[in-house]
């Protein structure tokens, strides 16, 4: 009979500060990293806000706002765009391949799955998906050469990485029940995984690649700054001999790009849904 | 009966998407071929012998990785730059998409309570939308080589490349989040009579401050990546030790480098889980 006392006692307030409140914590440890990272960094703000550094800041703008609309300089570009499309889907293409293979082993499908090769494949995937694609371009650059191979190649690398553990996930997470029936009669496990497991998590795979084929058009505009072909590589070349009006025609066709991308993605996906 | 036991005298044997098949195969031939050409798809140049002794020489040299103190001081202190890049960029583009996402997000609108939105906070609403879009559509990497030409090699360049692309980013998706919120409380508030700011305080800000957070340390962790990569075009950080050594190629150095990287990577992605599950 003491529980309605208790209930009828004025409550206290909460306590302004609590050493057991966890996000005050966070917050906490969030400012010193923040703190301590400006702090670190030699950042030199007046040089950015000098009146020097302004003025180049504005001759460069003046610049990047006349492009150069010659048609056989403006054809130049757009080749250099199809071959960043190019590069993109092969990438990706490579990858969806690649990436599928090595799932295979880095999935787990029912209980008494051995997976002896799970722990292994999964370490590779994480390696591969872990070092970004503009430094799998640089050091790819040493055994291929400068040229769009080299972007191909990273982007397949990289790419392989993420699909490959988003494609074993969802091998992991799909029903096992088909399989199962399958396996109780002696199927073979290939036939398993294309009659059973595979017609089930397609749908995943394919909104997975699209998703990453977006992310690599936007990936292999850039990776050329290293020297690895497409529209990255004219920018970095014009930018080099400070011809700014190339360079301002690039930029252009990249933020184009870039733009059209979304656009399209974005209706295709809020089609997609209804 | 006669023509049914004649058509499934075989049924294994026939495939009725036979020729669909052949089509598709056919087409992915031709679309295909265009790209290995247009990409110079030529693996076997990885076997040229120009080509597989320096890459076999590299590669040597990457396996025992250098480890002397002095370098992995050096290589330590790096890394902790490339963190500290990340992170000051990440607090300039907060700053930068809240303003951005208050101004943008149409949820704590007075006008818009009652029908249409006026026309001023209208226009205003959707300028504002489309500077959060240009700043994003610009990648990292763009801004960052622009700061290095104009103001010269340094960490200055990153922060800045990715406090204004991750600050269109962050505020774009920061109003996506609070519209997909229930606006009924903010509205409830709207209409009796409290402020924008008030609305969005205590009427928007509680349901999605979890979603907002957990969005936010998502970021952080692809900005740790991202300013590491920004490196290669002279913002500081791992990633020019990397594009030095690299140029080099002083195979024990990038070995060092690339194995710290993933860890780095691995040591957010962990992080950056943890954070979020607490969140939640």
């Amino acid at each position: 009979m003491s529980k309605p006392m208790n209930d009828s006692a004025p409550k206290l307030p909460a306590p302004i500060f609590d050493a057991r409140c966890k996000s005050c914590w966070m917050v906490f440890g969030l400012l010193v990293l923040v703190v301590l990272s400006f702090w670190s960094l030699d950042l030199q703000w007046e040089r950015f806000a000098s009146m020097d550094a302004m003025a180049r800041m504005g001759k460069f703008i003046g610049e990047l706002l006349t492009p150069n609309f010659e048609p056989a300089f403006v054809a130049k570009v757009a080749w250099a765009t199809v071959e960043t499309l190019a590069m993109s889907a092969l990438g990706t293409l490579l990858a969806v391949i690649f990436g599928l293979l090595w799932a295979l082993p880095a999935s787990k499908t029912y209980a008494e799955d051995p997976a002896r090769w799970r722990t292994l494949s999964r370490g590779v995937l994480n390696v591969l998906r872990s070092i970004p694609e503009l430094v799998w371009a640089a050091l790819l650059l040493i055994a291929v050469g400068l040229g769009p191979f080299a972007g191909t190649f990273a982007l397949a690398l990289h790419t392989t990485g993420v699909l490959g553990r988003l494609f074993a996930e969802s091998i992991e997470n799909a029903t096992d029940q088909p399989a199962f029936a399958l396996r109780a009669r002696g199927v073979g496990s290939v036939a398993v995984f294309w009659y059973a497991t595979f017609p089930q998590v397609l749908p995943q795979l394919i909104s997975y690649t699209l998703y990453r084929w977006e992310n690599n058009i936007r990936a292999a505009a850039v990776l050329g700054v290293v020297g690895a072909g497409g529209l990255g590589q004219m920018l970095s070349y014009h930018m080099g001999l400070f011809q700014m009006a190339e360079t301002s025609t690039v930029l252009l066709s990249m933020m184009i790009l870039v733009a059209l991308v979304d656009v399209l993605s974005y209706f295709s996906r809020t089609r997609l849904m209804n | 009966m006669s023509s049914v036991s004649a058509s499934s005298k075989t049924p294994a044997l026939r495939d009725p998407a036979w020729s669909m098949r052949v089509f598709w195969f056919l087409a992915a031939i031709v679309l295909v071929w265009p790209m290995f050409q247009l990409t110079e798809f030529r693996p076997w140049i990885l076997l040229d012998e120009d080509n597989l002794r320096p890459t076999l020489n590299f590669l040597g040299d990457m396996v025992p990785p250098k480890t002397d103190p002095e370098f992995l001081t050096m290589v330590a202190k790096e890394a902790w730059r490339t963190v500290a890049i990340a992170t000051a960029g990440l607090a300039l583009a907060w700053l930068l998409a809240v303003p951005i996402a208050l101004l943008s997000v149409r949820v704590i609108s007075i006008s818009a309570i009652s029908g249409r939105m006026a026309p001023l906070p209208s226009v205003l609403r959707q300028l504002v939308r489309w500077v959060a879009i240009v700043l994003r559509s610009v990648p990292e990497l763009i801004w960052a080589l622009v700061f290095v030409r104009v103001v010269g090699l340094g960490p200055t360049s990153g922060v800045l490349a990715i406090a204004l692309t991750y600050g269109g980013m962050l505020g774009k998706v920061y109003a996506d989040i609070l519209e997909s919120g229930d606006v009924h409380v903010s509205q409830n508030l709207l209409r009796n009579g409290s402020g924008r700011l008030q609305a969005f305080f205590y009427g928007a800000l509680p349901q999605n401050a979890a979603e907002l957070a957990s969005y936010t340390v998502y970021r952080w962790e692809c900005a740790i990546r991202s300013s590491a990569v920004l490196g290669f075009v002279g913002a500081g950080g791992l990633g020019q030790q990397l594009d030095s050594s690299m140029k080099m190629f002083a195979g024990g150095e990038v070995g060092t480098m690339l194995l710290v990287f993933v860890f780095l990577v691995w040591l957010a992605d962990r992080v950056s889980s943890w954070l979020r599950s607490a969140l939640a």
